[in-house]
């Protein structure tokens, strides 16, 4: 090894100590010679760069003409495709380009092989001096002392009690942004009306779907009766009430205790929207009966009533209890029985009212 | 008697008709102070300065072309069907804002341009701030007396995804509602007032009709100022302060090298907004962005898997998919009191962006109390300088990065044909021992790229020419640096750990003990700049000072 060290912390020259300053250190050499370049030294290359600068300029006249050639020739009126729009809005794009980049590069050439290109070094001066430094924490001193803020605690506090709650009528003035919660978030429009039973119907015409229509191994995404006849709400009502049906071998379901009549034949209805963050459960593996959310594969597993089997959600899926009426239509014999989707802080306080 | 003062000095007269134009603003409005301090300030050039200009260029053209969309858009979720010349989505009902959208799209001429331009640069403005920060992060350039300028920074990196996210939502798809119903979800989990804050912001239940209108006035109006008022706040300290340099021949603590801002940097500055203008062009011209059409109106039924949120949102979302709702039988949802508790979400949404911005925010402290360095610092480290620091910067990319990547999961696994479940599992423990096997690997770099920089500076630099001496031997050339080259690798401070010291009452306290205990593991491994010393032995150890024999440099680099 020798005397030259080669840097790891175990060899000489490499550690230095606390008092490293003291070691010789290399001197700075001072701001390195100043290089000609070609143009700064040859006039026809300085003329070179000149054309070129010009050419590129001219680069965006012509990107400018584009522009209006594509915005005033291309017509969108009726008829015109997609094929239209995606030429028109490629040219306009070509068009912004041309003259964008024509008028930047050409600048950035001029300014790079024709202006000086001298480094220079500029003395950097102290944000403030030490006098003015010392002047701003006495005056500041000053102020604090003659408004007597420290000697009269009975002005301070008050002060300081009257400023902290001045901002809460600034708060209570949105008050009215929402309604308060209550419980709408426990009811969905699954509730039957008067007594009269809600049928499950096709998302989204809204036909009803009848018990021998859903085949063994068939999922159909479902919609309460009367719900695209709402006209205000709908999307509200919507977010809660989309149910998943499909129909197992009865023997592969395993209905716990209390649940055994909330399907039919080996039919069964959960609610769609995830207990993780509300997304649309959208995928039915039919093979292994799996529910999977595509916003962050929360996996259901119908078999063990749509237990959480993997992924961030915590909580199974909330079945709505269905049955069929004489006309041999599916229907929901009552709402769920818990809140469906997200869950809140309410929640559990409005399972209980539920159930009671 | 200013007439007298007139006649006896004869008065400056311009010349040329530039300086006529500054003299006859000057004498009405003043200014000449400005123009002197600011008209040949010199600014310090380097190609990593330059993200913060594309970041301050893409947020004037989202201004330009936000401005254009807001003369078309209209954020009503009253219903309507669609009536325009988009012939799949005819009659369809759907919200106003999202018709709006795809008027904007298919019936004003330009508008599905301006839409892609203002998208476009909305990626490339969050893009811009977040690298312009590793910038800053990694050459220290948030050291004294710039912290609060950090700080701004930070600030404008959130207000970027406020603007970002709130855009998103605005044309009302079905990616957008999505976007929507995980904020739903994410807010109804916050203990005690989550209900109320999801109602209070969606005025009622989820979808709703006022939120599109209140994001609007969000994104067109407040967060743009927030934006404004930051920037030029940042701009001010960066004059205040003026720019750092990079290490190197001639640059001090006390100096700025660089180019006069007339007119080489103003022009190389104002040329490059173009450019950055003209790329985002190119970009709107050939890749579509958010294709709201192909997604059809929000409805809170279908959803479409692979899809994505932005790129900046999408930590969040990886964060929220990394974290298990069940873990063997312990639920992340619980019942405290008879209030549910859903630990599954809150976790994740809060937990680390929490941790990624507190520790963001108060690094320039936490390192000025580790390292008790209190001085100005004009000069930037180069990252390898500073291995620690660059170690915990690329440890918390890295853990960044994972949830990043877990917000892709699925398209992962479909990728790689994998297993959604293992791509999971592999980044669950990445989010763990990731960031650890980072910040170990990244001080292992840094200290070999300093070992090599020391090499350089004391034996030259490799030819690859290798010649055969008499004796039979082959090795191969070294060029020796000149000194300029040489005082780049060797000028810069290795500060050694600063044991602890008693206070004023002669005790150590325990706070000061941690602080050494830290300053250690901060400074511990380090590799000292080449001294003169040191080039003098490594020459004078050679028959030929330009060459080093091949065999031994090998055995020197293990
Ligand atoms: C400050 C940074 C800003 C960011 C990051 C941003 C981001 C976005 C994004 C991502 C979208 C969705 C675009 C799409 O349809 O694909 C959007 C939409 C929109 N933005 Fe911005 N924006 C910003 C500033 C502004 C400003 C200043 C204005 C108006 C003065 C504006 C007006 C609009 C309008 C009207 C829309 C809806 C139009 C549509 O989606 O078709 N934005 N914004
Ligand atoms: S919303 Fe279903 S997994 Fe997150």
């Amino acid at each position: 090894m020798g005397n030259h060290s080669d840097g790891s912390p175990n060899h000489s020259g490499t550690v230095a100590t606390a008092g490293q300053n003291e070691v010789e250190k290399f001197q700075d050499p001072g701001l390195p010679p100043h290089r000609l370049r070609l143009a700064d030294t040859d006039p026809k290359a300085a003329k070179r760069a000149e054309r070129q600068v010009a050419l590129l300029f001219g680069t965006s006249v012509v990107g400018t003409l584009i522009f209006l050639v594509a915005y005033f020739a291309i017509d969108l009126g009726e008829g015109a495709g997609i094929a239209t729009i995606r030429l028109q809005n490629a040219l306009l794009g070509v068009g912004t380009a041309f003259a964008m980049l024509g008028i930047g590069t050409g600048i950035v050439h001029w300014a790079k092989a024709l202006m000086p290109d001298h480094e220079v070094s500029e003395e950097r001066h102290a944000i403030r001096t030490e006098d003015d430094r010392q002047a701003a924490v006495r005056i500041v001193d000053d102020i604090v002392d003659e408004t007597g803020i420290k000697r009269r605690p009975l002005i301070r506090n008050t002060l300081l009690g009257a400023v902290a709650l001045a901002p809460l009528p600034a708060l209570a003035i949105f008050g009215d942004l929402g309604p308060r919660p209550d419980r709408k978030l426990a009811h969905t429009m699954w509730a039957p009306v008067d007594g009269q039973l809600k049928r499950l119907t096709r998302d989204p015409d809204g036909t009803p779907i009848r018990a021998s229509d859903v085949t063994l191994g068939s999922a159909f995404h479902v919609i309460p009766e009367g719900l695209n006849d709402l006209h205000e709400g709908k999307l509200n009502e919507k977010a809660k009430a989309v149910v998943l049906l499909m129909r197992l071998d009865p023997a592969s379901l395993n209905p716990s205790e209390g649940r055994e009549d909330w399907g039919y034949n080996g039919i069964v209805a959960y609610s769609k929207i995830c207990t993780h963050v509300g997304c649309p459960v959208a995928l039915y593996e039919q093979q292994t009966h799996h529910l999977l959310c595509p916003c962050h594969q929360s996996t259901f597993d119908l078999t063990q009533e749509c237990k959480v089997i993997f992924g961030p959600a915590s909580r199974p899926l909330p079945q709505l209890p269905i049955a069929v009426d004489d006309e041999g239509y599916l229907v929901a014999t009552s709402d769920f029985k818990e809140p469906v989707g997200p869950s809140y802080w309410e929640r559990d306080e409005h399972e209980r009212i539920i159930n009671s | 008697m200013s007439a007298s003062s007139t006649a006896k000095a004869p008065a400056f007269v311009a010349t040329t008709k530039a300086g006529r134009v500054t003299d006859f603003v000057d004498a009405r409005v003043g200014g000449s102070g400005i123009l002197r301090e600011f008209g040949r300030k010199v600014f310090p050039d380097h190609w990593s300065f330059m993200f913060g200009e594309v970041a301050l260029y893409s947020f004037v053209i989202l201004l330009l072309s936000g401005t254009f969309l807001t003369f078309f858009f209209d954020p009503s979720m009253a219903h309507t069907n669609y009536d325009g010349s988009y012939v799949p989505l005819k009659g369809v009902e759907m919200s106003v804002a999202y018709s709006s959208s795809l008027d904007i799209s298919f019936d004003v001429r330009g508008g599905l341009f301006m839409r892609q331009v203002h998208h476009w640069s909305a990626l490339l403005f969050v893009a811009s701030i977040a690298v312009h920060m590793l910038r800053v992060f990694f050459t220290g350039a948030f050291r004294k007396p710039r912290e609060m300028n950090w700080v701004v920074g930070g600030v404008l990196l959130i207000l970027a995804m406020a603007a970002g996210f709130t855009g998103y939502s605005l044309p009302d798809d079905l990616l957008s509602g999505n976007g929507l119903r995980i904020i739903d979800g994410v807010m109804k989990s916050i203990p005690v007032i989550g209900t109320y804050a999801s109602f209070f912001f969606f005025g009622g239940e989820f979808p709703g009709y006022a939120v599109i209108g209140r994001l609007y006035m969000l994104h067109i109006l407040l967060v743009p100022a927030l934006i404004l008022l930051m920037i030029v706040l940042h701009l001010f300290m960066v004059v205040v302060h003026k720019h750092t340099q990079y290490p190197g021949p001639g640059r001090n603590d006390g100096n700025v090298v660089g180019y006069p801002l007339g007119p080489v940097y103003a022009a190389k500055a104002g040329g490059f907004f173009f450019i950055v203008f003209g790329v985002i062009a190119l970009m709107a011209a050939f890749f579509t962005i958010n294709p709201i059409w192909n997604y059809g109106p929000y409805d809170p039924s279908p959803v479409s898997a692979g899809t994505q949120p932005d790129w900046y949102i999408g930590f969040v979302d990886g964060a929220l998919r990394l974290m298990p709702g069940v873990i063997g039988d312990f639920h992340f949802e619980y019942v405290i009191f008879g209030y549910t508790l859903s630990l599954n979400v809150l976790l994740p949404a809060l937990v680390p962006a929490g941790i990624l911005f507190t520790v963001m925010f108060m690094y320039p402290w936490i390192e000025s109390w580790i390292t008790k360095d209190n001085r100005e610092h004009h000069v930037l480290d180069r990252p390898r300088n500073a291995p620690t620091r660059t170690a915990i910067g690329v440890a918390g990319f890295v853990w960044y990065c994972v949830m990043w990547a877990a917000a892709g999961s699925d398209l992962i696994a479909t990728h790689f044909y994998v297993s959604l479940n293992d791509v999971t599992y592999w980044l669950r423990a990445l989010f763990f021992i990731g960031p650890i096997i980072a910040f170990i690997v990244a001080k292992r770099v840094a200290l070999a790229l300093q070992r090599k920089d020391r090499e350089i500076a004391l034996h030259g630099r490799e030819t690859g020419r290798i010649v055969r001496l008499p004796h039979g031997e082959f090795i191969e050339v070294h060029a020796p640096l000149d000194e300029y080259k040489r005082y780049k690798l060797v000028g810069f401070e290795s500060p050694a750990p600063l044991p602890a010291v008693p206070n004023d009452h002669g005790i150590v306290t325990r706070k000061e003990k941690q602080r050494a205990f830290l300053s250690k593991w901060f400074f511990e491994d380090r590799v000292a700049p080449a001294t003169p010393a040191e080039l003098e032995a490594a020459h004078g150890h050679h028959a030929h000072p330009a060459v080093e024999a091949a065999e031994e440099s090998k055995s020197l680099s293990h």
